[in-house]
């Protein structure tokens, strides 16, 4: 198979501040979703001077097959430093596919507080839906063969990257 | 019982995958497995920081803990932890009969796995109790040691990995004591096994003659019969609970000759490095092995050891189910 030619992450990310700005008041925080998200989430808070601090969510304790896969070895603990309670949230993510994690990250948020408002912001739209879920901010939207992985990628300094890979039998979905 | 270890050709803790399915002792764990426990309870710290304690993770599971010999701490810690991961728990303490045990043990986790029990949590009084559960019972429930017998205390040594990492950081730059009654203790064996195991480079036990194993040399320890000696250079002072009923045996004169000697003072802790923190895995005996004095000191992390118990606890329930 061919390989396929994939956006720019740098230039999608600069695409989704400019998609954003608009919206940002002294209420939005962002949190990211690990890994790519909570880089995403950190650009944006930088490039868009936003007041709240950055938070980032591990959705691993409240995924809907770790009875299938257990847990991921790497969970990484969800650190929100601001009050929930009637904040107006953007979600972030880099790859939005099934939507299940989308659904693990809000259950998630809601055990913090009650949000008066939860938005999301992915940098890649690869279709796929299997929950009624949908983003406010995108990017780009790609179609891809079910059997492959978009990933972000982040080099030592800190450029953002796209690559694809071919899907591990018990990979997680994005 | 110790025919029945010693007869095991592998480690029934893991599956095929090398993954954990049971939870028994700390000894022949790879460091890898005890790493990823320790991460895992990292993660579960700030759960209990938030409004709503609980995850989903083990929602509509039943965790069974049965309890062959009395323990209200560490029963409370498991039951909190399966709580706040979501599942069902039932308390079942159980005086254990002094005949016939094997047969009455086995049948009463056949009549709770009846019950559709996902995972036994067993504290007994015998060692290899739990291990022969494991064996047992069908391949999709789970069981955690929770102390057998003189065997092992995996969940403490677990636990209280976590609470040096918290503080020490790197483990392979440690000089690590335990104090006390390593004859009788399985907390003092898991400790040993999972200190070991994860690189650090001495191991000391310090304790009177009379309260050591024969060969305890064997496990990787240095054997220091004197505080002044053994608390040299020491950054991690691991009490142990001096067991009263211990006394009875003539294996110690009085607890105030133990006290004098082993007892855990102000004067003796500062024989050890100047930012040496004291562990005690609890109940302590104030004015036995340790002083008021150190237990409520600044260099005790006594209650932050408890703290960590439920986040371990909560790793280790969350890590056997997702197998």
């Amino acid at each position: 198979m061919e390989m396929m030619e994939l956006p720019d992450a740098e230039q999608l990310l600069a695409n989704l501040a400019d998609q954003l700005r608009p919206d940002i008041n002294e209420a939005t925080a962002l949190v990211g979703i690990y890994t790519g998200g909570v880089w995403l989430a950190e650009r944006l808070h930088e490039s868009l001077n936003i007041l709240l601090p950055v938070g980032s969510l591990d959705v691993s304790f409240y995924r809907d097959d770790f009875s299938q896969i257990g847990l991921h070895p790497q969970v990484k603990p969800s650190d929100i430093q601001f009050g929930v309670e009637g904040s107006h949230i953007i979600l972030v993510d880099d790859v939005l596919f099934t939507g299940r994690t989308i659904r693990a990250a809000i259950n998630e948020l809601f055990d913090y507080g009650r949000p008066a408002s939860i938005r999301l912001a992915t940098l890649v739209d690869r279709g796929g839906r299997e929950l009624p879920v949908a983003a406010q901010y995108i990017a780009a939207t790609l179609a891809l063969p079910p059997d492959k992985m978009l990933a972000l990628n982040k080099s030592t300094e800190g450029k953002l990257s796209l690559s694809l890979y071919d899907r591990a039998p018990r990979d997680n979905d994005a | 019982m110790t025919g029945l270890l010693g007869t095991m050709t592998h480690n029934p803790q893991l599956n095929r995958n090398g993954r954990l399915q049971h939870l028994l002792t700390t000894e022949g764990l790879p460091a890898p497995v005890l790493l990823n426990i320790l991460d895992t309870a990292e993660s579960f710290m700030g759960v209990t920081e938030r409004d709503v304690k609980k995850v989903p993770l083990l929602r509509g599971k039943s965790v069974f803990n049965l309890f062959f010999e009395p323990s209200t701490r560490t029963r409370t810690t498991f039951e909190i932890a399966a709580k706040r991961l979501s599942a069902d728990v039932v308390n079942l303490n159980i005086a254990a009969s002094s005949q016939s045990k094997g047969e009455t043990l086995l049948d009463t986790v056949d009549n709770l796995s009846a019950m559709h029990a996902d995972m036994f949590v067993v504290r007994h009084s015998q060692s290899g109790a739990p291990h022969l559960i494991a064996r047992h019972v069908r391949p999709e429930i789970h069981v955690i040691n929770a102390g057998d017998g003189r065997h092992a205390h995996p969940t403490q040594a677990l636990l209280d990995m976590f609470t040096i990492r918290r503080y020490k950081r790197d483990f392979h730059t440690l000089r690590v004591a335990i104090v006390g009654d390593i004859l009788h203790s399985r907390v003092a064996r898991s400790q040993i096994h999972a200190l070991t195991t994860l690189g650090v480079p001495e191991v000391r036990v310090i304790a009177p003659k009379t309260l050591l194993p024969a060969k305890v040399e064997r496990l990787g320890v240095r054997v220091f019969h004197e505080m002044a000696q053994g608390l040299k250079d020491i950054d991690v002072l691991m009490m142990l609970r001096l067991q009263q009923e211990r006394m009875l045996n003539a294996r110690l004169p009085s607890t105030e000759e133990y006290f004098k000697y082993y007892g855990l003072t102000p004067e003796k802790l500062a024989l050890a490095k100047s930012g040496a923190i004291v562990l005690h895995p609890g109940p302590m005996n104030r004015g036995v092995e340790i002083d008021s004095a150190v237990a409520d000191g600044s260099q005790s992390v006594i209650l932050p050891q408890v703290t960590f118990g439920i986040a371990v606890r909560m790793a280790v329930m969350s890590i056997l189910t997702g197998t």
